[in-house]
């Protein structure tokens, strides 16, 4: 049991837009609360899986984790150290031992570079193999990512959208982390390829200890790869605990919620009903619990007072 | 029929030679059918749907028949193929960030799409604006309509992306990948708008996906592609419940499902995926599929229609 990463009560607002009218009225300034308050932790040779509506705030942690930006609160503790205090050789190791996997290959690549010498920088700048062994190693990481090797001489826009999503994991690959934020890694795949990455990654884990924190929108997935999970609603960790009790005994109406309306494959086969009522704004997050506006189970102390994360469940109803 | 595809073809000429990246697609939408398109990745889906639209880079050389109400698309004259784009037929990409225009406002974007599509006023656009962005899902429309796309989640420009494309009411939806960015809950949200769409409008979709699960909940009939070509197609509930090509049922094997233990290895499908710069002489799936016989390696089989299914692959009777 050794925590590699680990979010403590990290927060992140970003300004809202003014409009004319808010000018005029001299409304304040408004922001988009994205993290309230979360809390994660990832031990070496764990798979987290993060779950949650979009637009709750798992892009705006993982950034977080890999310090593209900064929390406005809490800390994000890299081996027990503050990143945001490492130094010279402290900060290029984390630079090398956490990696991310973006969301959006697309803006992630850079269009003027071959796949093969952006690939052959990173190897290089990071010294992670001798220079006379570079082109080897591009041509084995397109390999782990089911690439043929005359990829390394095509330009991002020359792929397919699920070939440069596999791009973007043999780049993060390519650093031999410890730690692999991956957001969103195998949506744009079909389930075959899929299959084959999420094999990679767990022979990468159970071979190196590698510790993967795994942000996607597929239960199937996460129920198949995660040891734990962690289910955000609206900027906040609503529900966390291992895959197995979460999918079973799922304790947050979130989380309920949110299994019942898995697409089955049975064609035909009538829905669970999704999550009623007003969708929720970061803007202006309603008081009391978040999700209390389009909860079944409702009280009346939902809607002025927060629950905090007990037990690993944010949720009065959950005695 | 509103869209009929006969012997798509789209050739690539690349530095190292041409790439056969769609091969002799053929495809029927009539008004109000819902079509889902499903396939390797790198199979061909997304070159289809942009060849449909003539919105393919200059590498790019079509052939076959792509009609549209009995108008030839590929002849079309680029005033003609504007209105046609976006008035009639609307187009969803499959990345967001790359079809999106990084410095207008989301409000600006549908703005544009409204202006060249209806008779609606300043006011009334704004208005039909906060409409769509509220029948996607995203709250606080207002504020919304001031933001750029990087300051939206990943599934924020997804669901902006599907309100621009909506914005004309076209008569054809194209809609590559929309759901990957979304959780379960809003997915189904934006399921059930485009069939009400096609229900109330007579809106009539392809739907492109990875998720064997929003196919069979969605979808009427399917299209399976492989290397450039369609495999099998058919009425979504027959072709998931006995397939008639090898690469489907290796495909709906692969799945991580009710069947596969968590925490076991993945069963995709062996082998490397195929080579569109050197096609195979006789069916591109033969050397990964476990049921060949010596004719699938010489003669590409040819497809056959049994009913309401159609398939090209020898083994058929032996699935
Ligand atoms: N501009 C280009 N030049 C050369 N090859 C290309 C170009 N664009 C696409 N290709 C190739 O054409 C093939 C088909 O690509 P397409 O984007 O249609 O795949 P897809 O089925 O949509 O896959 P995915 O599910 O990964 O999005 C791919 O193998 C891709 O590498
Ligand atoms: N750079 C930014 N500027 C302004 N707002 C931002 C910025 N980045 C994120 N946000 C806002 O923060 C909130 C959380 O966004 P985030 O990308 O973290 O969501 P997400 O959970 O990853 O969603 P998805 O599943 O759709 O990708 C959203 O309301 C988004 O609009
Ligand atoms: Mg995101
Ligand atoms: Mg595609």
């Amino acid at each position: 049991m050794s925590i590699v990463l680990q979010a403590n009560a990290v927060e992140r607002r970003f300004p809202a837009p003014r409009g004319l009218a808010d000018l005029l009225l001299r409304r304040p300034i408004r922001a988009v609360h994205a993290l309230s308050g979360v809390s994660i932790a990832i031990e070496a040779g764990e798979t987290l899986g993060v779950v949650g509506e979009s637009g709750c705030g798992k892009s705006t942690l993982a950034r977080c984790l890999v310090r593209l930006i900064a929390p406005d609160a809490g800390a994000v503790m890299f081996e027990g150290q503050d990143i945001a205090t490492l130094r010279s050789s402290d900060r290029l190791r984390f630079n090398r031992a956490v990696q991310m996997v973006f969301q959006d290959p697309f803006a992630s690549l850079n269009p003027r570079m071959t796949v093969g010498a952006a690939l052959a920088e990173v190897l290089r700048v990071h010294n992670i193999v001798p220079d006379a062994d570079i082109p080897a190693r591009v041509l084995a990481l397109l390999d782990q990512v089911q690439l043929p090797a005359s990829a390394a001489g095509r330009y991002p826009h020359a792929f397919s959208g699920g070939q440069r999503q596999r791009i973007g994991i043999a780049r993060a690959l390519a650093m031999e982390p410890r730690v692999i934020i991956a957001d969103e890694p195998v949506s744009a795949l079909d389930v075959s390829v899929q299959a084959q990455i999420v094999n990679l990654f767990m022979e990468l884990q159970e071979r190196l200890g590698l510790a993967i924190v795994f942000i996607t929108h597929d239960l199937r997935l996460v129920r198949h790869m995660a040891h734990r999970v962690a289910v955000m609603y609206l900027g906040r960790v609503v529900e966390t605990g291992l895959t197995h009790d979460i999918f079973e005994a799922p304790r947050h109406p979130y989380t309920r919620a949110l299994i019942s309306a898995v697409p089955s494959l049975i064609p035909g086969q009538a829905r669970a009903d999704a999550v009623r009522g007003e969708l929720p704004s970061p803007m202006a997050p309603p008081p009391g619990c978040p999700f209390h506006p389009r909860c079944p189970i409702v009280m009346p102390r939902c809607a002025s007072d927060a629950p905090s994360l007990i037990n690993g469940v944010s949720c009065w109803a959950a005695g | 029929m509103s869209l009929v595809v006969r012997d798509l073809r789209v050739v690539f000429d690349t530095p190292k030679g041409p790439v056969w990246a769609v091969d002799g697609v053929d495809l029927e939408v009539a008004p109000g059918a819902v079509l889902g398109l499903v396939g390797e990745s790198g199979s061909g889906k997304s070159v289809t749907l942009r060849a449909i639209a003539r919105l393919l880079h200059a590498n790019a050389t079509v052939s076959g028949e792509v009609l549209w109400e009995d108008e030839d698309v590929l002849a079309m004259p680029p005033d003609r193929l504007r209105r046609l784009r976006g008035a009639e037929i609307g187009i969803v990409f499959q990345e967001p960030m790359a079809a999106l225009n990084p410095v207008l406002t989301i409000g600006l974007q549908i703005d544009e799409s409204l202006e060249a599509h209806t008779e609606l006023d300043t006011k009334g656009r704004r208005a039909r604006a906060l409409e769509l962005l509220d029948l996607v899902g995203i709250a606080a429309g207002g504020a919304r309509l001031g933001q750029y796309p990087h300051e939206f989640s990943g599934g924020m420009r997804q669901r902006a992306m599907i309100a621009i494309a909506l914005a004309s009411s076209p008569k054809l939806l194209l809609a590559d990948d929309p759901t990957t960015a979304l959780d379960v809950t809003i997915q189904d949200q934006i399921l059930r708008l485009l069939l009400r769409l096609k229900a109330e409008l007579g809106m009539g979709l392809v739907l492109v996906t990875h998720d064997l699960g929003v196919v069979a909940q969605t979808c009427e009939r399917v299209a399976v592609m492989y290397a450039g070509r369609v495999c099998e197609a058919g009425p979504v509930a027959s072709v998931f419940a006995s397939p008639r090509h090898a690469y489907t049922q290796a495909l709906l094997r692969a799945m991580p499902g009710e069947g596969a233990r968590a925490g076991a290895k993945l069963v995709p499908i062996p082998g490397q995926a195929p080579r569109l710069d050197r096609p195979a002489q006789g069916c591109a799936f033969q050397p990964r599929c476990t049921v060949s016989e010596s004719a699938c390696e010489t003669r590409r089989p040819s497809m056959e229609t049994d009913g309401d299914r159609r398939f090209a692959c020898y083994a058929e009777a032996r699935l």
